[in-house]
């Protein structure tokens, strides 16, 4: 069976990272597996960790009021889940449920935090990957406002 | 004048034909499919590229340049696939079947499947896109083997606005491709991919070397798309683009689909963006 550390350096978000890092990153890091169906955080909740997805996909949904639930993105195998861990008040903007069974890693965003703190070349290296990631993110929410299939 | 298969006299390029609607059936809200048949007791068939137009024109009221998106292997009858935008097309998405309307063409350039032979294959539509690119589809499936992977990214509006459902699903059954769909907005019933359709390159395993790419949609997702794409690996002149842009004549003559130094209707519809690069950034052209 495959331990975390080799999960870890096979996953995309992952991909060329130095070893020593990788160690301690193992370090913050366990395996989960949610259910079709199941919240795995809800909006405004503490966000203590994020997640690289492995299997399955996770619908994010942001509460409209009387709208309801608005379902604006889902994330699948080799994508990442959540970044509120990095940025204070570390609150979850929006509510996680697996569509599907999910397996993923799990990180403990406090552990993470103070080893990138303790390492600050390490802590520049993540926070270049999640800024990579952020400007993914941001440039899709553009492009879903554009609404460019809207109905004349 | 040329002579048509069927032996019979091609009639002047600017002259519309009379054909007949033997089917008009909605995808969606505002997305119909209206089939064609000659309307003549002689046999003759339908002959086009997979990504060339018809001009299509409702009596009394004007013509509409529209893509072709039946399986150009079956010659008897014709498919457009329409989304109901403007006068003509609303005219046309109320005939019944037994009308008769014209029809020129085809025109135009189509998608580059010769080239295309061996190598992987990924097809990014966005929204009315999908139609275009039908008849490459049923190419591709139809002589599997001559091609490499086979990948189909889909992105529309809400699950509503799906095109073709129910062969995407059959297609995913019966053949060795990957079809991924993605909608900008959905409810909590839907199970399906949501984000932008770009998003759904994170779901493929590209090898940029031998990858051709072919994309349609709106132009703003087809510049995010090829952005994407150029990102992944894949060289500009693997990626091929379909524009639009309003066609009159669709010979070359009128100017109206001017496209910089090129004319949309007889250079085009389809493009290698490596042709278009330069002005694909302009706005307003």
């Amino acid at each position: 069976m495959e331990d975390l550390s080799g999960i870890l350096r096979n996953h995309p978000f992952m991909k060329d990272l130095d070893e020593n890092y990788l160690k301690q990153i193992t370090g913050c890091a366990s395996n989960v597996a949610y259910r079709e169906d199941e919240v795995i955080f809800k909006e405004g909740d503490k966000a203590e960790k994020f997640y690289l997805i492995r299997t399955g996909k996770v619908a994010l949904e942001i509460n409209g009021r009387d709208k309801g639930n608005l379902r604006i993105l889902t994330v699948g195998p080799g994508q990442i889940l959540g970044w509120s861990w990095i940025v204070s008040p570390y609150k979850w903007h929006f509510e996680a449920h697996a569509l599907e069974e999910v397996r993923a890693i799990a990180l403990d965003g406090e552990c993470l935090r103070n080893k990138c703190d303790d390492d600050p070349k390490m802590g520049y290296e993540m926070l270049k990957r999640f800024s990579h990631i952020l400007e993914q993110r941001l440039q899709s929410t553009r492009m879903q406002l554009l609404d460019v299939y809207k109905r004349v | 004048m040329d002579n048509n298969k069927s032996g019979l006299m091609k009639l002047d390029p600017m002259t519309p034909e009379a054909v007949k609607v033997k089917k008009i059936f909605w995808e969606t809200e505002d997305v119909f499919t209206i089939e064609l048949v000659y309307d003549s007791d002689e046999k003759r068939e339908f002959s086009y590229k997979p990504g060339q137009f018809n001009m299509l024109y409702a009596f009394g009221v004007g013509e509409s340049a529209i893509s072709i998106s039946s399986d150009s292997s079956k010659k008897n009858s014709l498919l457009h696939t329409i989304h109901k935008v403007g006068y003509v097309t609303n005219v046309l998405s109320k005939l019944k079947k037994g009308d008769i309307i014209g029809l020129r063409g085809p025109f135009g350039s189509s998608w580059p499947l010769e080239e295309a032979k061996g190598k992987d294959i990924c097809i990014i539509v966005g929204g009315i896109g999908l139609a275009p690119l039908r008849p490459s589809i049923y190419h591709i499936l139809k002589h599997r083997k001559q091609y490499g992977k086979f990948v189909l990214l889909y992105g529309a509006r809400t699950p509503r606005d799906i095109l073709y459902p129910v062969e995407l699903e059959s297609w995913r059954k019966k053949y060795d491709i990957q079809i991924e769909v993605t909608v900008d907005r959905a409810d909590s019933t839907w199970r399906g991919h949501v984000g932008v359709v770009t998003t759904l390159l994170n779901y493929v395993e590209l090898n940029p070397e031998k990858t051709m790419a072919m994309v349609c949609g709106p132009e703003i997702m087809m510049k995010y798309a090829v952005d994407e794409l150029i990102k992944h690996g894949v060289t500009e002149k693997e990626i091929y683009v379909s524009l639009e842009r309003n066609m009159k004549c669709a010979l070359g003559f009128c100017g109206h689909c001017q496209y910089g130094p090129s004319f949309v209707c007889k250079d085009g519809p389809v493009f290698s963006f490596s042709k278009v690069t330069d002005i694909f950034e302009i706005k307003e052209l």
